[in-house]
């Protein structure tokens, strides 16, 4: 690649300023916020703090709550990142051999992504409510009483619901891209080759489908873990009580309902950590064994 | 092996495009056949109506004795190389032969028996562990030939498979794909734009233009006795002189070519039927606007000022001709080369004193 070379050596980082600015304001001030917090132990009322090492970090860890809620996290975001991904495939399968009025279709399955977070979960709320909530209804029709924010297996199906119909749109696009960049003669090739069109699917489409794929994974991933706090948010109304929640749910709770900071910056310095290693994991690891041509 | 009878098919696509009109061909067991025209004449989708990758409108395309309208492309037998390949880039060169024997359910042993023959024929050895990615053009060729020759289908179908290759490399595959032909005694048909590859690959050439054909016969056929103005344009190069006899040339050009059939409008006259003459002698006074110097021959572009509005003609001469640019010379022509056409562009039909060389090998009876 042909490198631009700039007259004086200082001027391509005064165009990174505003940028960089941004990331340090927004995160690495706050992150080390969390870090140098995770190790003091805060006044709730703002008398001062007290240096404890590393006890929030072993209270978090060894409390039986956070445990809990580590391995509910856990059987969240493996639904939310299966399900979100194999039905936004299935979309974006169908989506692609359909020839006429398929704008109009693709278009209609995007729409989902425009909606944030919070409201997803009110709509999400409108769905499993009491007394006018179609989901409710339907459950109800099979004998079953649906009853969220009340029932913590209830509640917890809730959400996995709205955080799957949330992300779909994007992984229906991103999927979408993939299929049609795969070539039309090496699709064709197949069909000469292979008549089971579902089979063609796995030896074929899926292969090369998998740098998307493998990139949708760590998005949905992180995803379910930090971006579906909106959702989670609105469908409890603020009150988890004894539902399941995730740790970044944990995090704010413990912090700004608990009062606990230090305990809070302890957990979410966890968290990051956790994200560092899934991008390293990203980087390093997976993208060696993914075809890409 | 098989003949693919082709009746009157049509394609026509959803927004009222007719691909392909009434096209009718019998490809004879063991042909190799070449379907040229430009590009947008339809010969892709005709062979894609034979593969089965397009739907065919109306009409019936058979292969031997089955009629395969209805009938998946990878159960028809037969065999497809693409333009580009095609190759399944995250296979090997062993797997990406093997996925349609394995797929046909064939035993390991047998599979492991074709690939190793195929790839000894197209010196494939050293590679089937290798990726595609890692091969060149030439080498990807040869795996999608692999590809369809391991399956021993009884049509092999090619969509201008040298189009991506460098001149020389596909001087190279032209004979080897001929080569090929003659070993495996296979139906062939071919899909090119190109009419030196038509002329020089084919048995016999269909030559279509907007979705019809225009001609079917070997080449030297279309070369002596083209049906249209059309194939008398499109095949030869260079190109065949055509020239309205409006024209002044055209009334002169005739003069010389002796009987003219009655509905003749346009005199059509292949380079080498075109006579250079030392100036001075008898024929039509004209000068070499450019000479074109290909070595074993070279192409004059005759200027003729009295020609009226049509004045250009090409002749080849010998490579060792005295002419250069800029020479008088005068021509005649080879009244026994002469073709006429007629006001549809159909040529006329004349006693034929070209009499095409008679082929050494009689076509494979039907």
């Amino acid at each position: 690649m042909k490198r631009a070379q700039f007259s004086r050596p200082l001027f391509p980082y005064l165009l990174l300023v505003p940028q960089l600015s941004i990331i340090a304001v927004f995160f690495y001030w706050p992150a080390a916020e969390a870090i140098r917090g995770s190790f003091f132990l805060e006044d709730p009322f703002g008398f001062g703090s007290t240096f404890v090492g590393f006890d929030n970090y072993y209270d978090a860890v060894t409390g039986s709550e956070y445990l809990n809620t580590a391995r509910f996290t856990l059987v969240f975001t493996a639904l939310v990142a299966f399900f979100s991904l194999a039905l936004a495939l299935l979309l974006a399968v169908k989506a692609d051999i359909v020839l006429r009025g398929a704008k109009t279709y693709r278009t209609l399955l995007m729409w989902v992504y425009a909606i944030a977070p919070p409201v997803a979960g009110l709509i999400g709320i409108l769905l499993f409510d009491q007394s006018i909530g179609p989901i409710t209804d339907l459950a109800g029709l099979f004998g079953y009483e649906l009853k969220l924010g009340v029932n913590y297996w209830d509640t917890a199906f809730a959400m996995v619901l709205v955080s799957v119909w949330k992300q779909i749109p994007i992984n229906f696009i991103f999927f979408l891209a993939g299929l049609q960049s795969i070539p039309r003669p090496v699709r064709e090739a197949a069909m000469i080759d292979n008549p089971s069109g579902l089979s063609r699917f796995f030896t074929i489409t899926f292969p090369l489908l998998a740098p998307t794929g493998f990139f949708l994974l760590i998005i949905n991933i992180t995803y379910a873990l930090f971006d579906t706090f909106g959702i989670l948010d609105i469908l409890f109304k603020g009150e988890p009580a004894n539902n399941p929640i995730t740790l970044v749910y944990k995090v704010f709770l413990d912090g700004f309902r608990g009062n606990d900071l230090g305990g809070s910056s302890a957990q979410s310095v966890i968290l990051m950590v956790l994200v560092l290693v899934l991008t390293v994991f990203q980087f390093r690891f997976m993208e060696r064994r993914v075809h890409y041509n | 092996m098989a003949q693919v009878n082709i009746q009157s098919v049509n394609k026509v696509y959803a927004n009222g495009f007719a691909a392909v009109k009434d096209v009718e061909v019998q490809i004879r067991d063991g042909e190799f056949v070449v379907l040229v025209g430009p590009s947008g004449c339809g010969k892709s989708t005709l062979l894609r109506m034979i593969a089965g990758l397009e739907d065919i409108s109306s009409g019936e395309v058979a292969i031997g004795d089955r009629v395969v309208n209805d009938i998946d492309p990878a159960k028809r037998d037969i065999a497809m190389v693409f333009q580009n390949y095609a190759l399944y880039p995250h296979m090997t060169v062993f797997d990406n032969m093997a996925y349609g024997l394995k797929n046909k359910g064939m035993k390991k042993g047998e599979i492991h028996t074709r690939i190793t023959e195929a790839a000894r024929m197209l010196q494939l050895d050293d590679h089937l562990t290798r990726k595609p990615r890692q091969l060149s053009g030439g080498q990807r060729q040869r795996v999608a030939m692999g590809r369809a020759i391991v399956r021993e289908p009884k049509v092999f179908l090619f969509d201008e498979p040298l189009s991506n290759l460098d001149a020389k490399l596909r001087a190279h595959m032209r004979s080897e794909l001929k080569e090929l032909h003659r070993r495996l005694n296979a139906t062939f048909v071919f899909v090119t734009h190109d009419q030196v590859e038509a002329m020089s690959l084919a048995d016999r050439i269909v030559i279509l233009n907007a979705g019809r054909i225009e001609q079917v016969g070997t080449p030297m056929e279309l070369y002596h006795q083209p049906a249209s103005l059309f194939v008398a344009e499109f095949i030869g190069s260079p190109a065949m002189n055509t020239v309205p006899l409006g024209t002044r040339l055209g009334g002169m050009l005739a003069n010389t070519a002796g009987t003219l059939p009655a509905p003749a409008m346009t005199i059509g006259l292949r380079p080498e039927a075109i006579l250079a003459g030392p100036a001075g002698g008898p024929g039509i006074k004209g000068h070499v606007a450019m000479a074109e110097a290909l070595g074993a021959e070279t192409v004059l572009h005759i200027e003729v000022p009295q020609g009226g509005t049509d004045t250009r003609l090409t002749t080849r001469v010998s490579g060792e001709t005295r002419f250069t640019e800029g020479d008088e010379l005068a021509i005649t022509v080879d009244p026994s080369r002469v073709c006429w056409f007629d006001h549809e562009g159909r040529r006329i039909a004349t006693e034929p004193a070209t009499q095409p060389a008679p082929r050494k090998e009689p076509l494979p009876a039907e």
